[in-house]
C-alpha cells in the first residue's frame, strides 16, 4: 500500500485501442491494494489486476494529457490519457511497484480470502486426488511401480516425490541414470496407455557430450523398453531442432546415441525454444494490435511472427508421439533441454489426444497438475509466467501455446471436449493472476515449503461450481470412446488465429451472437424442466401412494399439474440477450472465478450502433 | 465403369451395385499422361481417373472436353433437364420486378424522407470533361435543399481516372455539388485462382500457406467488399444520405455492394444484369484466363458467409445455401443464372424452357434444408467487424473436397437438433421465410439496409 501515490484521479480518458479517430471514455480511475480500477462516465468498470500486469509504458504527452499505456499478461491492452503529466508520473510509478512483486508473500493469493472457512479450503485442495489418477491410469501394476528414490528431493530437487519408474529400475539405475541428467531429471513415467501397455516418459537431455556414455542411463531406458511387453523397441523423442541439439554437446549435454543404446529409435522433432517463442509471441501481438490493419498486413504479420508455425510444430510432435503408441504400441520417451517446457507441451497434448477423460473438466483440471505435466512442480511454469520480479529471459508463453493447441483441436472436433473457449481462457487468466495458489512455485518442494495448502486458496472447486459455464453444449461423451485416440489433421490451414484470446477484451472483434450461449441457455433450461417433470411426477406418485393409503376417490383428478408442465413451451426467448446464468452481480474482475468475464463480449446481441463515423479513409470503423 | 451421357459424366466403382457418382461435366482441364485424366470441375473438386487403354482414354477425353465447352445457350443443361417435381413456369414469378417497385415507391411516398440506394453505371465524363445538364439534374432531383448524397465509386481512384480516357469517367466535383465520391475496387479472378492453388497445396508449410493466402488478396477483397458495403449502408443509416453506387458498367462490383448492403439477392444480381454467363464460365482452374470471368458473385457469397458467422442468428439461411448457390452459378440444371441480362434470357426463352431453381429450393423437403435453425427475424441493421483478425477463409468452400468436415458437419447437425427440439412445433411459418428472403424484395433486409 505505501506503494500507491494517487488513489483517485479524475477527468481520465480510457481511449479504444483500435480506433482511427481517437474515440475515448472519460472517467475516474482509482488503485487499490490489487487492482486498477476505471469506472466511465456510464459507469461501466474495468478493473485490472496488478498481477496481470505485463508492462506500463508512459508516452511523450500530447495536448489532450498524458498517455499512458498499460499491457496485460491477458493479452489486454488499455491506453489512458492523464490530464496532468505529474499525475501520470505518479500513477506510473505507482503501478511499477505495485506489478512488480519480489516475495512470494506480497502475492495476490496469500491475501485473497474468497470467504471459505478451513475446512471448504482443505476440501478444495482435495478435490484432485492424485493417486486415485494414477490409479485410474492403471499404475501401479506388473510393470511400473512407485519409487520413493525422491522421497526427500535428494536425487532431483524438481521432481515430485511420487514417481512411477519400471519395476526393473533399481535405485542404483535410478541415481546413476539422473547423474547424467540435465538437472537430475531421469526418464520418469508422464502417462500410462493401460490398453496398449505403452507409456509416455519424460526426462531432460543426457550429459553426453560427444562421446559420454552411463550405463546406469543406458539400463534405464532399457528397463522403460522392457516394461512395454507388446514392442521391444520405443522411441526417443528430442523435441529441440537437431541444430540446437547438437549445438549443446559443445557445451557436455547432447542426445542419445542410438548405437549405445539398445532398441532405441531417435527422433528430432524441431520445436524451437523459449527465446524464439517469445519473441514470436511479441511479433505477434506488435501485428495484432495495430491501428487500421490492412488484411495483407495482417497476413504477412502473422506468417514473419511464425507463431502458428510453432503452434503446428508442436502439436505435430504431439501427433507423431501418439502414432507411436497408438499405432506401434510402442513407449516415447520425451526429453528436450532440461525437460521443462517442450517435454511438458508435448507429453500434455499427447495425453490429451489418447485419452478421452482429460477431455472433460474434472480430467482437464486433473491433468494440469498430474502426469508430471504442468503444475505438478515439474514444469517451472512460475518463472514462464514471470509472477515474480525475475529474470526476463525466463519468460515465455509455452503454456499459451499449450492452451491454443488445445483449443486448435477443440475447433476441430467440436464434440469432443466437455469444456469449451472459455474454460481455456479462465484457466489463462488465473495462471497469471495469482490469485489461487495452484500455479504457485516451481516445483513440489517450493511448493511445500510455501505452505500454499494452508495460506492459499484453490481455483479448482470455484470452477467447478460455475462448471455450466464452461461446457460445451455439443460434448458429446460417446464422441470418442474410452482411450480411443483423437486424430487430428494438422495441414497449415487448419490452424487460424485465436482471436478469442488475443483480442479477449476487445468486443468490437467478436461476433455478436453466440451459438453455443443459445444452446446452453436452452438446454440449461430443458434440464429444468425435466427436473419440475420429475419433481411433478413424484409428487403424483405420493399422491397416489397417499389415495391408495387412504381410499378416497374423488381426491384423484384435481391435482395433475404434470401434463400442464410438458404442454407449455420452454421459456426460453431468443431475444433475450444470451448473458449466461446468475450474471446479476458484478465483483471485482478476476477476484473470484464466479466473475466470469467471458460472458461480457459474447453475449451480448447487436444493438450496436457505431458511435462515430469515421470515413476518412473511406472504410467505416464499426465500433459498438 | 465409366459413361458419358450427353450431361453428365456417371462413374461407377461398383458395377454390379446402383452406387454411381454424379460428376458434372464442367470440367476443364484434362491432363492426360499414361491414361490418366485429371478432372478439374467447377465447384473446385479435382477428381483423377485412371482409364486403362491409351486410345480410350483419348477418346474420352475428347468427349469430355468437347461437351463440357458446349458455346450455345441453348444447348446447355437446364434446356434439357425436366425433373418431376417441377414444371416449367415455376419459380419465375416470384417475384415480378414491378410489384417490388410499386411496394418501393409507396414506401417512400409514405415515408418521405427515407435515404434511397441507387445504381448507375460511370458517367461518360471521358477526356475533355463533358457534363451532361440531364444527368446532373437527376442527380439533383434526388437530394433535397442542403442534402449531402455519397457516391461511391467501386473501381479504385486511379483505374476511374484512367477510365476516363476511353471515355467514362467520375462525376466532377464542381457539377455535382451536393455529393461526395468514394472510390474502392480491385482484380478478382487472378485472386480467386491463386487461392484455390494455394488451398489444394496440402503439403504446403505454414509460412508458406500464409505468404500464398497473403499474396492471394482474396480475403482483402472480402474486407473491401464487406467495408465498402457498411460504408454504404452507414452513409444510409446514420447520414441519411442518399448513395449512388457504380463501377465501369454498373454491373459488377456495384452489384455486389448494393446487394450486400440490401442483402436482396435476387433482384440485386439477376435482373439488374450480372453477366452470370460472361463471369462464371470457366471457374478457378481456368487456363484460358478469360477476360470477363470474375468470380463477384461469390465474392458476394463470401461476405454474406462472412455476416453468417458473425451474426449466427440473422441470416435465415444457412451455409449450404451459400454452397448451392455457388455450384449453381457455375453449372446448373435450372435456367435461374443462366445468359448476362434480362434481353438475352427472353432471347433464349430461358423462362419458358427451363426450370428456375427457386423453384427447386422453394420445394418443402429442400427448402428445410438450406434453412438455418437459429434464425431468429431481426429487424435492426447489422455491423460486421472488418478487422482482419475477424475475416476468415470460407473453409466449407474453398476446403470442401480437400478435407474430410465430418466432425463439423456432426457437430452441425447436433446445433440443429437441439434447436428443432426446443422449438414449439408450431414453428411452421419459418420454412415459408427462405423463399421470402431469397425472392420477396420487400420482405425486411436482414443485413445492411
Amino acid at each position: 500500500l505505501e506503494f500507491i501515490l494517487t488513489t483517485r484521479q479524475e477527468q481520465v480518458k480510457l481511449l479504444d485501442r483500435f480506433s482511427t479517430s481517437n474515440k475515448s471514455l472519460t472517467g475516474t480511475l482509482y488503485l487499490t491494494a490489487t487492482h486498477l480500477l476505471f469506472i466511465d462516465s456510464s459507469q461501466r468498470e474495468t478493473w485490472i489486476l496488478h498481477h496481470h500486469i505485463a508492462a506500463v509504458e508512459k508516452l511523450p504527452l500530447t495536448t489532450s494529457g498524458c498517455p499512458l499505456v498499460i499491457q496485460c499478461k491477458n493479452f489486454r491492452i488499455v491506453h489512458f490519457v492523464v490530464p496532468r503529466e505529474r499525475d501520470c508520473h505518479d500513477i506510473y510509478n505507482s503501478l511499477l511497484q505495485l506489478s512488480r512483486t519480489a516475495k512470494y508473500e506480497e502475492l495476490y493469493a496469500f491475501s485473497y480470502n474468497p470467504k471459505q472457512n478451513e475446512s471448504e479450503q482443505v476440501k478444495g485442495w482435495q478435490l484432485i486426488d492424485l493417486a486415485e489418477e494414477y490409479k485410474r491410469m492403471g499404475v501401479p501394476n506388473s510393470n511400473w511401480q512407485l519409487s520413493d528414490a525422491n522421497r526427500d528431493y535428494k536425487i532431483c530437487e524438481t521432481y515430485p516425490k511420487e514417481l512411477y519408474v519400471p519395476r526393473t529400475a533399481s535405485k542404483p539405475i535410478i541415481v546413476g541414470s539422473s547423474k547424467f541428467r540435465s538437472k537430475g531429471r531421469f526418464p520418469v513415467l508422464s502417462y500410462y496407455h493401460k490398453n496398449k501397455e505403452a507409456a509416455i516418459c519424460r526426462c531432460s537431455q543426457p550429459l553426453s557430450g560427444f562421446s559420454a556414455r552411463c550405463l546406469e542411463d543406458e539400463h534405464m531406458l532399457q528397463a522403460i523398453s522392457k516394461a512395454n511387453p507388446s514392442n521391444r523397441y520405443m522411441y526417443v523423442m528430442d523435441t529441440r531442432p537437431k541444430l540446437n541439439a547438437m549445438a549443446n554437446r559443445a557445451a557436455g549435454k547432447g542426445y542419445e546415441n542410438e548405437d549405445n543404446y539398445s532398441n532405441i529409435r531417435f527422433q528430432f522433432v524441431g520445436i524451437e525454444n523459449i527465446h524464439v517463442m517469445r519473441s514470436s509471441l511479441q511479433k505477434l501481438l506488435e501485428v495484432s494490435g495495430t491501428k487500421g490493419l490492412s488484411v495483407n498486413d495482417f497476413l504477412s504479420g502473422l506468417e514473419n511472427s511464425g507463431w502458428l508455425r510453432h503452434i503446428k510444430a508442436v502439436l505435430d510432435a504431439a501427433v507423431f508421439l501418439v502414432k507411436a503408441i497408438a499405432v506401434e504400441s510402442a513407449s516415447v520417451l520425451v526429453h528436450c533441454s532440461d525437460g521443462w517446457d517442450r517435454t511438458s507441451q508435448v507429453c500434455s497434448l499427447g495425453a490429451l489426444l489418447l485419452d478421452s477423460y482429460y477431455r472433460t473438466i474434472r480430467g482437464f483440471m486433473t491433468f494440469l497438475i498430474s502426469n508430471l505435466n504442468w503444475f505438478q512442480s515439474v514444469h517451472g511454469i512460475f518463472f514462464r509466467c514471470c509472477q515474480l520480479d525475475g529474470d526476463p529471459k525466463e519468460i515465455s508463453p509455452v503454456f499459451t501455446q499449450f492452451l491454443e493447441s488445445v483449443w486448435n483441436l477443440t475447433e476441430q472436433f467440436p464434440q469432443a471436449f466437455e469444456y469449451n473457449e472459455a474454460f481455456l481462457l479462465q484457466i489463462h487468466e488465473h495462471v497469471h493472476s495469482c490469485q489461487f495458489g495452484n500455479f504457485l512455485g516451481n516445483c513440489q518442494k517450493e511448493r511445500e515449503e510455501l505452505k500454499l495448502k494452508e495460506k492459499t486458496y484453490s481455483l479448482w472447486p470455484f470452477l467447478l461450481d460455475e462448471q455450466k459455464r464452461y461446457q460445451n453444449p455439443l460434448y458429446n461423451p460417446d464422441f470418442s470412446p474410452e482411450l480411443t485416440l483423437l486424430e487430428p489433421n494438422t495441414v497449415s490451414f487448419n490452424f487460424k488465429f485465436w482471436r478469442n484470446m488475443y483480442h479477449q477484451f476487445d468486443r468490437s472483434m467478436h461476433p455478436r451472437q453466440s451459438v453455443f450461449n443459445l444452446i446452453m441457455n436452452m438446454s440449461e433450461q430443458n434440464k429444468q424442466l425435466e427436473q419440475d417433470i420429475r419433481e411433478l411426477e413424484a409428487k403424483i406418485k405420493q399422491r397416489n401412494g397417499q389415495s391408495d393409503a387412504f381410499p378416497v376417490k374423488e381426491h384423484q383428478q384435481p391435482a395433475h399439474p404434470a401434463p400442464l408442465a410438458l404442454k407449455t413451451p420452454p421459456c426460453f426467448k431468443k431475444e433475450q440477450p444470451l448473458i449466461p446464468v446468475n450474471d446479476a452481480v458484478r465483483t471485482i474482475e478476476g477476484s473470484n472465478a464466479a466473475d466470469n468475464r467471458y460472458s461480457e463480449f459474447v453475449a451480448e446481441f447487436s444493438k450496436a450502433e457505431p458511435a462515430v463515423v469515421s470515413l476518412e479513409y473511406g472504410v467505416a470503423r464499426m465500433t459498438c | 465403369m465409366l459413361a458419358v451421357p450427353g450431361i453428365d459424366l456417371l462413374f461407377s466403382s461398383v458395377p454390379q451395385s446402383a452406387e454411381f457418382r454424379l460428376v458434372p461435366v464442367w470440367l476443364l482441364t484434362l491432363a492426360n499422361s499414361s491414361g490418366t485424366i485429371t478432372l478439374r470441375c467447377k465447384d473446385l473438386k479435382v477428381l483423377q481417373l485412371e482409364i486403362p487403354g491409351m486410345e480410350e482414354c483419348l477418346n474420352i477425353a475428347s468427349s469430355i472436353e468437347a461437351l463440357s465447352s458446349v458455346d450455345s445457350v441453348m444447348m446447355m443443361y437446364p434446356f434439357f433437364y425436366r425433373p418431376q417435381s417441377l414444371k416449367l413456369e415455376e419459380g419465375w414469378h416470384l417475384f415480378p420486378l414491378q410489384q417490388y417497385f410499386q411496394q418501393i415507391a409507396s414506401q417512400v411516398s409514405l415515408e418521405g424522407r427515407d435515404p434511397a440506394m441507387l445504381r448507375s453505371s460511370q458517367p461518360l465524363t471521358g477526356p475533355n470533361r463533358k457534363r451532361c445538364r440531364e444527368d446532373e439534374m437527376l442527380l439533383g432531383t434526388v437530394l433535397e435543399e442542403g442534402e449531402r448524397g455519397f457516391i461511391i465509386d467501386t473501381r479504385s481512384a486511379q483505374a476511374a481516372k484512367q477510365a476516363r480516357m476511353t471515355g467514362g469517367g467520375t462525376e466532377p466535383k464542381s457539377s455535382y455539388p451536393q455529393w461526395r465520391r468514394l472510390h474502392r475496387g480491385r482484380p478478382l479472378q487472378e485472386s480467386f485462382i491463386k487461392l484455390v492453388d494455394a488451398c489444394n497445396d496440402t503439403a504446403i508449410n505454414m509460412d508458406r500457406w500464409l505468404n500464398r493466402l497473403e499474396s492471394c488478396r482474396w480475403l482483402s477483397h472480402v474486407k473491401a467488399a464487406l467495408s465498402t458495403a457498411c460504408l454504404a449502408a452507414q452513409c444510409m443509416d446514420r447520414e441519411e444520405a442518399n448513395v449512388l453506387v457504380h463501377g465501369a458498367e454498373g454491373t459488377d462490383t456495384t452489384l455486389l455492394v448494393t446487394a450486400l448492403a440490401q442483402g436482396l439477392l435476387e433482384r440485386e444480381w439477376i435482373k439488374a444484369g450480372h453477366p452470370f454467363h460472361l463471369r462464371c464460365a470457366r471457374s478457378a482452374y481456368s487456363h484460358a484466363r478469360l477476360k470477363q470471368e470474375a468470380p463477384l458473385f461469390l465474392l458476394f457469397l463470401d461476405c454474406v458467409w462472412q455476416l453468417s458467422r458473425q451474426f449466427p442468428f440473422s441470416l435465415e439461411f444457412g451455409e449450404r445455401l451459400l454452397l448451392t448457390l455457388f455450384d449453381d452459378a457455375y453449372a446448373s440444371a435450372y435456367g435461374t443464372f443462366l445468359c448476362n441480362n434480362e434481353k438475352e434470357r427472353c432471347l433464349c426463352k430461358v423462362k419458358e424452357n427451363t426450370h428456375s431453381l427457386w423453384a427447386w429450393l422453394n420445394q418443402p423437403g429442400e427448402r428445410k434444408k438450406y434453412l438455418n435453425p437459429l434464425y431468429l427475424p431481426n429487424a435492426l441493421v447489422i455491423w460486421p467487424s472488418v478487422e482482419p483478425q475477424s475475416i476468415q477463409l470460407w473453409q466449407g468452400l474453398f476446403f470442401r473436397w480437400i478435407r474430410s468436415s465430418q466432425y463439423l458437419d456432426e457437430a452441425w447437425a447436433e446445433i440443429q437438433r437441439l434447436v428443432e427440439g426446443n422449438e414449439p412445433p408450431v414453428k411452421d411459418s419459418a420454412g415459408n421465410r427462405l423463399s421470402q428472403s431469397l425472392s420477396d424484395p420487400t420482405a425486411q433486409p436482414e443485413n445492411g439496409r
